[in-house]
């Protein structure tokens, strides 16, 4: 089998699962007062702390989640309502046209029901926002834009977004600025104190950690509005019992991703590299999207003109090759990419798109095994595209 | 895999044959909401989620192929069309003929794989003959017999030796959660099962005459004529009674003036019945044989032409209820299940002069 789907969650690194493991074994909330809960809140802080050095933010500024989703959510939602709290005026929403669900659907969601101005920034052919049209958004709105959130690399397609320029226009005017690093921590280097940035989304899974744990940072002078109230552990803006061995296993990880990226990157980006040189040489008439330099190292994200995405994925998996289209699925029905649609791809390009991401468990056996696959998927999901025509 | 029993069922007993299976669920709603909830239909969230339960518990691959803009071009359309010619559609069997065994089917092959494999109850063994179930309350050969000879022969049917009450107990023995769902019935895009109400908005009101067949008398009016089918004895509201006090039928609907006729449940009755796009498996004619005018409907002994694409059905007995648009098929007795000969669209069922004046 070759696992080419990294970006959807990657295996566990083996000092991580030691240390959920060994945390995992011991009794103990974090908020007890008693040596029990001492113990565990310790491993509790350690973690953050060792969070914050990873990534350049202040142990204060790093809140538990329970991952990308609910950090995205926080920061779109819970900025957008101190915003308005502070000034009525405040109702506008910016983010990139294509960001991940989690950022797309609450900034939806805040202008169907809570009365904001959802303004999404429009992307170039490789899918990077310009910041001048930042720039231009922010003299035109300066005082009605509660919110910025641009995305630090794309889930799908890779491509890295120009994150400093976008943070220094947002904090020159005043304006919360949120990135979703859920795809770029461990893979370009990130440092939240140096981007500018108000609010950064991290999750433990895409790195080595386990599922169900994440981080917002948020910067201490960022009002946020909490979306789960209780007992306030996370300083007083998420509630909700610390999940000690998850938050010690996720700490692990983020520090071994980011202190093993360069080699990573290095090793990951060549294999990367071959595989879309072997793809090309393979199906000719396949196209890149993306980036081709300033693209995540791991990933690899084609169309295949002629073909269905759904149809390769069924193809490929058969033959025991992992991999995604890459965008989300409504019933289970693939839809075409907003990514990139946002692209300016049509629909038979948007949906004739593959990602394949590779990761650090990733070898040349996997791009083997895919292009033994590939060129036949192919072929067979061209003829496949022919049951579209009515009878 | 609707997310039933009986695909759950056909699908593990065709991966325990050896064969290389893959699962499939059809996304037949353009707004999934829009469709029947729950347990009764085929199109739901749920059912998709059944039906992957099922895959998963199977051990087969599982995938939703969205063939929701041919659905309705070939079935939910043509469903409508159907009644606003005047016509009683069967649209599970156009379902069969131009979705499952056609655009699913084709898909299929250019895919790599060999065949369709469904739960439908029905027998298509070693020598190519479709059959009626074992299960004659539960079969549906009626709804397949407008396969040709091409998808049948990628076509695999796994249930037909089976009973429903068997394929539930194999379901529990396989630790199929969908083993106690209750079996479907209606038109799965028909949310609220009322076909009238349905018709009514994709159609609009379109009043008109509902008239006496002996006399021409309008006896009532109608809101579309779309809402009847012939044999329709309820809901005809009519005003003015018949002469001899006995109960009155739809006996034809005709599009161009909007207009129902009715008359006695002996003028319903037709020993002819013509019909159209056949399909035909070799068999050569006149033959003897049974044919069935309609979805567990009875059968009536009769001999059968086939004349190009046209059928023509003299019944060695009245039928009643004919009605344009259902299929006729043609049935040969067999021990081994009775034998499907072909079948075709009814185009009209005739009352020849012997059945005037036989007045049945």
């Amino acid at each position: 089998m070759a696992y080419l789907d990294h970006a959807a969650t990657t295996p566990m690194l083996e000092e991580a699962l030691e240390a959920y493991a060994s945390a995992a074994r011991s009794v103990g909330n974090p908020s007890s007062l008693h040596a029990a809960g001492r113990s565990a809140r310790r491993l509790v802080e350690e973690s953050r702390e060792r969070i914050a050095a990873a990534l350049g933010a202040r142990p204060s500024e790093v809140i538990f989640t329970s991952g990308g989703t609910e950090s995205d959510n926080l920061a779109t939602k819970g900025v957008f309502w101190a915003q308005r709290a502070s000034s009525l005026n405040r109702t506008r929403v910016i983010a990139s046209a294509v960001e991940h669900h989690a950022v797309l659907d609450a900034v939806d969601w805040l202008g169907k029901h809570e009365g904001a101005v959802a303004d999404l920034l429009p992307v170039d052919q490789q899918g990077r926002v310009d910041p001048e049209r930042l720039a231009e958004r922010i003299a035109r709105y300066r005082d009605e834009i509660a919110v910025i959130s641009v995305q630090w690399a794309n889930n799908e397609v890779g491509t890295v977004q120009p994150i400093h320029a976008l943070a220094r226009l947002a904090a020159d005017a005043g304006i919360p600025f949120h990135t979703d690093a859920v795809q770029a921590v461990g893979q370009i280097p990130v440092d939240f104190a140096a981007s500018g940035a108000a609010a950064l989304t991290v999750t433990g899974h895409k790195l080595g950690g386990p599922v169900g744990v994440g981080a917002l940072l948020l910067g201490r002078d960022v009002p946020c509005t909490p979306l789960l109230h209780g007992g306030g552990q996370e300083r007083d803006v998420r509630s909700g019992t610390l999940d000690t061995a998850g938050v010690a296993a996720f700490a692990v990880a983020v520090e071994s991703a980011v202190k093993g990226r360069e080699d990573y990157a290095a090793r990951v980006g060549e294999l990367r590299d071959e595989l879309v040189q072997r793809v090309r040489a393979a199906v000719p008439d396949a196209i890149l999207n993306g980036d081709p330099a300033d693209r995540l190292p791991g990933n690899a994200h084609f169309s295949f003109p002629g073909c269905e995405g759904d149809a390769l994925l069924l193809l490929l998996d058969a033959q025991g090759v992992f991999c995604s289209t890459g965008s989300a699925c409504s019933a289970g029905v693939a839809q075409p990419s907003h990514v990139l649609l946002a692209m300016g791809a049509d629909d038979d390009r948007a949906r004739s798109s593959l990602r394949f991401t590779l990761g650090h468990t990733s070898t040349i056996d996997d791009v083997d095994a895919l292009l033994a696959a590939l060129p036949g998927a192919v072929e067979r999901a061209r003829r496949a595209t022919a049951w579209k025509t009515p009878r | 895999m609707s997310g039933g029993v009986d695909s759950a069922v056909a699908a593990a007993r065709a991966h325990e044959a050896g064969h290389d299976v893959t699962g499939v669920h059809l996304a037949l709603a353009r707004n999934p909401q829009t469709y029947r909830t729950g347990a009764r239909g085929c199109c739901t969230l749920e059912d998709s989620r059944d039906a992957r339960r099922a895959a998963d518990v199977i051990g087969i691959p599982f995938y939703v192929w969205d063939m929701a803009d041919q659905f309705h071009e070939n079935v939910v359309d043509d469903f409508v069309a159907e009644y606003a010619a005047g016509r009683t559609p069967n649209p599970c069997l156009r379902c069969n003929e131009k979705i499952k065994f056609a655009a699913v089917l084709d898909r299929a092959v250019a895919l790599g794989f060999d065949a369709v494999v469904t739960g439908h109850h029905a027998r298509l063994g070693a020598d190519g003959l479709l059959r009626r179930s074992v299960d004659l309350p539960k079969d549906q050969s009626y709804v397949l017999a407008v396969l040709t000879r091409a998808q049948l022969d990628r076509s695999v049917f796994p249930l037909g030796d089976s009973t429903k009450a068997r394929v539930r107990e194999e379901a529990a023995e396989r630790g199929l959660a969908v083993a106690e769902k209750p079996d479907s019935h209606d038109i799965c895009f028909i949310a609220d099962g009322d076909t009238k109400g349905f018709l009514e908005r994709r159609l609009g009101s379109a009043p008109g005459d509902i008239v006496d067949s002996r006399t021409g008398e309008k006896l009532g009016t109608h809101g579309g004529a779309y809402a009847y089918t012939i044999g329709q004895r309820k809901g005809l509201d009519l005003r003015v009674p018949a002469p001899d006090g006995r109960p009155r039928y739809v006996l034809s609907i005709t599009p161009k003036t909007n207009t129902v006729t009715v008359g006695s449940r002996e003028e319903l009755a037709v020993d002819t019945v013509t019909a159209a796009k056949v399909i035909w498996h070799g068999e050569s004619t006149p033959v003897e044989c049974e044919v069935q005018l309609r979805a567990h409907g009875e059968v009536v002994p009769a001999t059968v032409t086939v004349a190009g694409d046209a059928l023509t059905a003299r019944l060695h007995e009245p039928a009643r209820g004919v009605a344009a648009g259902q299929a006729i098929v043609a049935y040969r007795r067999d021990a081994g299940g009775d034998i499907v000969l072909g079948s075709a669209t009814i185009t009209a069922g005739v009352r020849s002069a012997d059945l005037e004046t036989a007045r049945v």
